[in-house]
């Protein structure tokens, strides 16, 4: 026992280190953008609208851009490693805060979509993979056709506008009702209200794929000898389904999960602009429309990283819940 | 018969054999006549385009679909049909260009992975892996608004992040096609590893290849009218992204930008993923007869 839970503990610090150098890469990647840049990486770390001298030459102390290249890299990773990201041109507050605020609401849209999307679809994936071609599977082999075809942004406006605009079933955007002085229980009821229609635009695209993977790693267990043996043994279906076949059809679930964080939270950013939706992505679409370069590149760098942990967490979650992982 | 004409009429029968495979899918079939439909709208929409795109206030802004704008007008009274014409080019172009050239890149990385193993492998795989953890999207963001906004940088830079899949699948092939006795036989006589690699391993690897590029078109699309749907697009041109940037702002005003241009990608992106299952089914009937 005392053997298997230090492996554990090997594995995690084993891909912990398979982390770091993807880090650097990412943080390199961004220092070289920020250099090749046209014209002065000035302009990438404090934006277009001519600050004072005194700023600039206060930004190239900072930065060091004075010095040669490989002191103003080491100064660079440094800043960022203590979350520093500049300054946001348009809100004049440092780029980690404003992500920092805007951070929640993405976590809360992208959360709820995801865990809806990966009950449903799993049971979906399940429940077609049983009966192969019959009508239930069918229709989900349709819907995850349509899915894959249909841009995001286009779901959201649909939804938009037939439940919002048409019909008045929910609100055209935001996170809450503004003007209002909402408390407990009605402001959590505002708060989801606002949710629906945004976190149904994602998690009914997610739920394609989540169903067709588990419906293909299900076939696949359900194919295998344990199986047949967990039948002959008399267990009823709904044993051998979930407790012996979806429990090893998970891992390509869970790794697709992680391995899709940074998909997920692009489809979200479009989501959210549609719903205007106060979250990271309705933050990006303002930069852009705003040439804010340090938020830009401030995102690109944050989700880098959130696509890392997602992809570590997944690993480590996975190595919990079958032990043969960490053996490989 | 000269050597030549039995040659192209050795490709004919393999053409119509082929043809006569991909047939028998049904939805391929209709993928295909979708992806032609829309090619055809776009190569000819200077000809069939009842409007200018960009002629403002031929119709009333905002005005729905009518029998002299069949999908209405937009923002500024300009119509739509004729701007959904137009706004095919941008996209279908984009979409498959950059995915042909990420096709390209994914090739040679995974081929040289593949064949040669080792440590070239193991350093290629580590910059795939790299790629594959970059969000694409959002790197995209940074290099359209600190460069430029133009539709040739655009298949650029969507073929320069687009390419780690590719390369892994490619990868695959190799690794498993160069065990293959007829790669074996071509190395025994001395063969060299150019005519190894793309005489022999390559062609045998090109189905699923070609399969993944279909796909990776829609996919392109999709990706190509979001970046233009945040504002990033080159703003010079009509594309079905750009329209959908300004139906978005004006979306209480009117439903029918948004409705049609989307109804076009969808269908478009549709037409391609069938397509792709189309020829995955033609190019492998092995499979399809397990």
């Amino acid at each position: 026992m005392a053997n298997r839970s230090a492996s554990w503990k090997t594995y995690a610090l084993r891909r912990a280190l398979g982390a770091v150098p993807l880090v650097f890469a990412i943080i390199l990647l961004n220092f070289t953008l920020i250099h090749i840049a046209p014209g002065d990486p000035i302009l990438l770390l404090t934006g277009e609208i001519a600050p004072s001298p005194e700023y600039i030459e206060a930004m190239k102390t900072k930065y060091g851009l004075d010095r040669p290249i490989h002191e103003q890299l080491l100064i660079y990773l440094s800043s960022v490693l203590r979350g520093d990201l500049g300054r946001s041109i348009r809100y004049d507050i440092p780029v980690t805060e404003l992500i920092a605020s805007r951070a929640p609401a993405t976590l809360l849209l992208m959360g709820t979509s995801i865990s809806i999307s990966i009950l449903i679809g799993i049971l979906l994936g399940v429940i077609s993979a049983r009966k192969p071609y019959s009508l239930t599977d069918n229709l989900t082999t349709v819907f995850s056709l349509i899915a894959f075809s249909i841009p995001i942004f286009w779901l959201a406006q649909l939804l938009m506008i037939t439940f919002a605009l048409q019909l008045g079933l929910f609100p055209t955007g935001g996170f809450s009702s503004a003007r209002t002085t909402l408390a407990g229980i009605d402001y959590a009821l505002n708060v989801l209200h606002h949710l629906f229609l945004p976190a149904l635009t994602i998690a009914l695209l997610r739920l394609a794929t989540t169903s067709r993977l588990t419906r293909a790693s299900m076939l696949e267990a359900l194919s295998q000898d344990y199986v047949i043996t967990a039948r002959s043994k008399g267990l009823d279906e709904r044993t051998v389904l979930f407790r012996h076949a979806l429990r090893n059809a998970l891992r390509p679930v869970i790794t697709m999960t992680g391995l899709q964080i940074g998909t997920m939270i692009a489809g979200a950013t479009l989501t959210e602009i549609v719903f205007s939706y106060p979250g990271i992505g309705w933050m990006t679409y303002q930069a852009v429309l705003q040439r804010d370069y340090p938020v830009l590149m401030g995102v690109y760098l944050v989700v880098s990283l959130s696509v890392i942990l997602a992809n570590f967490v997944t690993d480590i979650v996975y190595a919990l819940y079958d032990p043969r992982v960490r053996y490989a | 018969m000269t050597r030549r004409t039995a040659s192209v009429q050795l490709k004919m029968r393999n053409l119509s054999d082929f043809w006569r495979r991909y047939k028998k899918n049904r939805a391929g079939v209709l993928g295909l006549a979708l992806v032609l439909f829309f090619v055809t709208l776009g190569l000819l929409a200077p000809v069939i385009a009842p409007y200018d795109p960009w002629q403002v206030q031929v119709g009333k802004p905002f005005s729905p679909p009518s029998a002299e704008h069949w999908m209405g007008a937009d923002h500024l009274g300009r119509d739509l049909y004729s701007q959904v014409l137009y706004g095919a080019r941008v996209p279908l172009l984009v979409g498959t260009l950059a995915a042909l050239f990420s096709t390209l890149i994914g090739i040679v990385v995974g081929a040289a992975s593949g064949y040669f193993s080792g440590k070239l492998d193991d350093a290629l795989m580590r910059v795939t892996e790299l790629f594959m953890m970059i969000p694409s999207f959002f790197l995209l963001i940074v290099l359209v608004t600190i460069f430029e906004r133009s539709i040739w940088y655009l298949v650029f830079v969507i073929g320069i992040t687009g390419w780690p899949g590719t390369a892994r699948l490619v990868r695959g092939e190799f690794l498993s096609l160069k065990e293959m006795p007829f790669v074996e036989a071509a190395r025994s006589i001395g063969a060299s590893h150019r005519h190894i690699i793309f005489r022999e391993i390559l062609p045998n690897a090109m189905p699923p290849i070609v399969v993944n590029a279909s796909l990776g078109i829609g996919a392109t699309i999709i990706l190509e009218t979001g970046l233009s749907f945040l504002g990033l697009g080159d703003p010079n041109v009509i594309s079905w992204g750009n329209i959908l940037a300004n139906a978005q702002i004006y979306i209480r005003l009117g439903w029918h930008a948004s409705v049609f241009t989307g109804l076009a990608i969808f269908l478009t992106v549709l037409g391609l993923n069938l397509l792709g299952d189309g020829l995955n089914d033609a190019l492998n009937p092995r499979l399809k007869e397990r």
